[in-house]
């Protein structure tokens, strides 16, 4: 047993007569690294660690249970005694729920994922240090439109987790991460544009700079020279990141937890067509190149292969304990929590969008004429996943001829998430695993307005 | 005022000379201890109640262009020096020499707030979200959902640096926020407002829960009737403190001096230039009692100021913190900021308002043959590059023939900072201000803004209609 679930299990152990808990902890290193102008501009090394915990009490007499939370961002014994009273106090303030229950061993078998890799460790700090600044420099010399490199980042980190309940939940998890990034601003007169490039693994081997800056510079230098289009409906193609962020996006309507609170549009819609058929989304933590892959949920019940939409009929929603018993279904494996200080709760945790057989650039030519979208701003502002109203800001180039054309910017692209999911034309086959709770691909959406100049 | 300091100061003397010992300009040791709660009401039921604790310390060592920084929850000693050690790591060799660290007397900092939200009974924060709930659903049978939240915090900083500086403060805030959805024939919509002060409970004394939840649902109502937002360019109406996020995106970001000197703002070198409309003289100030982004000294331990950036049109200063500020060879504005300890200073807005006008608000509308009417903004983003900023209505309106006639569905508006400050043709005289929280590279932190009722002559807005 791992010493941090032996820490988890101890507090457990301290449940009284009337009382469930869950424990969680967890402990983690990062790493973070900001190159500029050829040397470190930043460099953060940190431990940190901390333990969540939920009190579960027994209501008065078949009312139900009471919920409390509390957290700590350390797992110093007087520490965790001050947030098991505290949560032990937070529990009496809740209102009884028959369906306020902690998870249970559901006899679903967590799949064996390895996501640790101990280069991460065992990297030395001065060829983590090199991997940026040589990030920053091959993105300045790249062009000679690159005229600043804001930002180069590396960064990395492992994270250790242990959660054990009164219910009988005992589950580990480790994983390691390292992400390179880089903002590069191109120039051309008075003009100004910028990109973003990354590059995600496991560890510092499995990192490609030249991907990023390279992704970086394109991104920037295509769009000097960019104007306002002219208003009016159109196609839109957006880029694999844009259609990971959209369908995080549209995640949040698949929650259980919306769905029974009466704050998702796919409510009351099981069975129903919602999408174009071309369209199926599956949300897989099991599937180890998913960046957020985990075997083990926020609850610590097996992660699974949850089919939310196959053929564009609405199958499931995800749910973790709680949305499901409200619902009356079981729970999908899909609590989420925010670290330590966050309780779970229901939602998506690796989309994937089910690829089609067309390239990117198969894609532009059989749309012919509209708008390639390369990213989008004003996604929290402007996306409401309760109406389903879409409208983002977006910048990117024209589709003239089935090829990319002149550069775009300061415009929006509007709609809404039912209709963007009906008008679905064509989805590519270069599925992209990127962060986020989604990977992505080029995915093409009819008739959506245009407005600009 | 502070109980004990977190750490004692001949502690912070060793550890900041210690921190120094291989080379380096400066070294700073900030200590936090932070205790929160919050409790949510959600589709009627007390959900959980919640409670956290993050206590700890984050060291940084800055040698001439480079800062190392660690962080450790260990304020131990021991905790500490191993901390000063990783910050120092980066820091060149230059051998190892004595520096002896003198700390001056602490400036000690008291609380502004009246009623410490730890003192409040927890059944007491409950009446408040059920009171609010009852409101709300009180509005109308539309009203399907509720969603009341509220929430404390009660911050102890300390800061001491190798200057000698050693200050202190404690930072109270509290907030409330009600979420609602009506469900009507064209589907759900969603109605939110929030209430967020530095200021402890008694703000309710102030301020009526049922008032927040009835704006909350009646923006959630509203909009069942709404139509489409037009698409394409409009002269717009912002209300008298509808958000004010406006000037945080469309300028306040790239007045913050870490972008500009990187040259990645579209207002660098523009210092002297008109920049914006001759009405506009925007002011962050950090001094303004009670708003959401007041504090009494920074996370840098230096004073807030009113800080003038554009006056009558004309750019005159940036937002500075001790680093972006010690290269220049001025001192900081008092905008060095920091989520927590675990995080790294940065330029930061805290309260950034537009100056009142002296024109009357409903004149500026009826002098608006046709356009929005936005009432309430939601979130924005910017490109502090390229200026090219968005920024979302969560209750607007059409005007026609100078009247405000139809509600809006929800949409973003999209445009170039420099060129929207340019089309600001008319400022009222009803001044308010809302509370914000502002993300920068990952870190959040509390802001406030403000600005009365302003006409933009023509802006990007990205309906369907």
């Amino acid at each position: 047993m791992s010493d941090l679930l032996t820490l988890a299990t101890s507090v457990v152990e301290r449940a009284q007569p009337g009382e469930s808990m869950e424990v969680y902890v967890n402990r983690g290193t990062e790493t973070e690294i900001r190159a500029y102008e050829g040397a470190v501009e930043s460099l953060t090394s940190a431990d940190s660690s901390g333990v969540g915990i939920r009190v579960l009490l027994d209501g008065p007499q078949g009312s139900g249970g009471r919920l409390g939370f509390a957290w700590a961002g350390s797992l110093d014994p007087s520490v965790i005694d001050a947030a098991l009273s505290d949560a032990r106090d937070n529990a009496r303030y809740a209102t009884p729920d028959p369906d306020v229950v902690l998870a249970m061993p559901d006899g679903a078998a967590a799949v064996d994922l390895d996501l640790w890799d101990d280069a991460v460790v065992g990297t030395p700090m001065e060829e983590k240090v090199a991997l940026a600044i040589a990030l920053e420099r091959a993105t300045r010399a790249a062009d000679s439109r690159v005229r600043q490199v804001s930002s180069a980042d590396y960064s990395d980190g492992r994270v250790e987790m242990a959660l054990a309940s009164t219910t009988g939940i005992r589950s580990t998890a480790r994983r390691t991460t390292a992400f390179l990034s880089v903002d590069a601003i191109a120039g051309e007169g008075a003009d100004t544009q910028t990109g973003t490039g990354f590059s995600v693994g496991r560890s510092p081997k499995d990192l490609h700079p030249d991907e990023a800056m390279s992704d970086a510079v394109l991104r920037a230098t295509r769009m000097l020279g960019a104007q306002k289009a002219t208003s009016g409906r159109c196609t839109v193609v957006f880029d694999p990141r844009v259609v990971s962020t959209l369908l995080s996006v549209v995640s949040s309507a698949l929650s259980g937890e919306a769905v029974v609170k009466g704050r998702s549009f796919f409510a009351g819609r099981i069975g129903e067509s919602v999408a174009d058929g071309s369209v199926t989304l599956v949300d897989d933590p099991t599937d180890a190149r998913a960046f957020t892959a985990s075997s083990h949920d926020g609850e610590g019940l097996a992660c699974r292969r949850n089919v939310l939409i196959s053929d564009g009929m609405l199958r499931m929603f995800v749910f973790d304990t709680v949305s499901a018993r409200r619902a009356q279904t079981s729970s999908t494996g899909s609590a989420v929590r925010g670290g330590f200080a966050g309780r779970p709760s229901a939602g998506c945790r690796a989309l994937v969008l089910a690829p089609g057989t067309q390239a990117a650039e198969e894609i532009l030519s059989a749309v012919g004429t509209g708008l390639y979208v390369q990213s989008v701003t004003g996604i929290h502002s402007g996306v409401n996943p309760v109406s389903g109203d879409f409208s983002v800001g977006a910048e990117g180039l024209m589709i003239r001829g089935g090829t990319l054309a002149e550069p775009v910017r300061e415009v929006t692209v509007a709609s809404t998430l039912q209709r963007m999911l009906q008008a679905v034309v064509a989805i590519g086959s270069d599925l992209t695993w990127l962060p986020g709770v989604a990977a992505g691909q080029t995915l093409a959406i009819a008739d959506m307005q245009l407005s600009g100049g | 005022m502070t109980d004990t300091s977190l750490i004692e100061t001949d502690v912070l003397q060793r550890v900041l000379s210690a921190a120094l010992g291989g080379g380096g300009d400066m070294a700073e040791v900030f200590a936090e201890d932070s205790v929160s709660a919050s409790a949510m009401l959600d589709d009627r039921r007390v959900e959980e109640l919640s409670s956290g604790r993050s206590r700890g310390a984050g060291i940084r060592v800055i040698d001439g262009d480079t800062t190392g920084f660690a962080h450790t929850a260990d304020l131990s000693e021991s905790g500490l020096m191993a901390a000063a050690a990783a910050a120092a790591a980066v820091a060149r060799q230059g051998g190892s020499r004595t520096r002896t660290v003198a700390l001056g007397h602490s400036s000690t900092h008291g609380r502004g707030s009246k009623t410490l939200p730890s003192s409040v009974e927890k059944a007491t924060k409950l009446d408040l979200l059920v009171r609010a709930d009852e409101a709300a659903r009180g509005t109308g049978d539309a009203i399907s959902q509720v969603q009341v939240g509220c929430g404390d915090s009660r911050r102890r900083i300390l800061i001491a640096n190798s200057e000698g500086l050693l200050a202190e403060d404690e930072q109270i805030r509290t907030r409330f926020n009600v979420m609602c959805v009506a469900n009507g024939d064209t589907g759900m919509q969603t109605g939110f407002e929030s209430l967020a002060r530095t200021e402890g409970y008694e703000i309710f004394e102030r301020h009526n829960v049922e008032d927040i939840a009835r704006i909350a649902a009646g923006r959630a109502l509203a909009k069942l009737s709404a139509r489409p937002a037009p698409s394409g360019e409009v002269p717009i109406v912002l209300a008298g403190g509808s958000g004010g996020i406006l000037f945080h995106e469309a300028c306040g970001h790239g007045l913050e001096a870490d972008h500009v000197v990187k040259d990645a703002s579209v207002y660098a070198g523009k210092v002297g230039e008109l920049v914006a409309s001759p009405l506009v003289t925007l002011v962050d100030d950090g001094t303004v009692l009670g708003e959401w982004g007041n504090f009494a000294i920074d996370d840098e331990g230096c004073a807030p100021a009113r800080n003038v950036l554009i006056e009558n049109g004309i750019l005159t200063d940036y937002m500075w913190d001790w680093l972006r500020a010690h290269k220049e060879g001025r001192v900081s504005s008092g905008n060095g900021r920091r989520q927590s300890y675990q995080h790294l200073p940065m330029v930061r807005m805290t309260n950034t308002y537009l100056l009142a006008g002296r024109e009357n608000a409903d004149e500026i509308v009826a002098q608006t043959p046709t356009g929005v009417y936005v009432k309430k903004l939601g979130g924005g983003q910017v490109n502090t590059a390229t200026g090219d900023f968005v920024f979302g209505t969560t209750e607007a309106y059409l005007i026609e023939d100078g009247h405000i006639t139809e509600p809006l569905r929800d949409a973003n508006l999209i445009g170039n900072g420099p060129e929207v400050l340019r089309r600001i043709d008319a400022v009222a005289d009803d001044f308010d201000m809302t509370p914000g929280t502002c993300g920068k590279d990952g870190q959040s932190v509390p802001v406030g803004c403000g600005q009365a009722t302003l006409r933009i002559t023509g802006i990007t807005l990205g309906g369907t209609a």
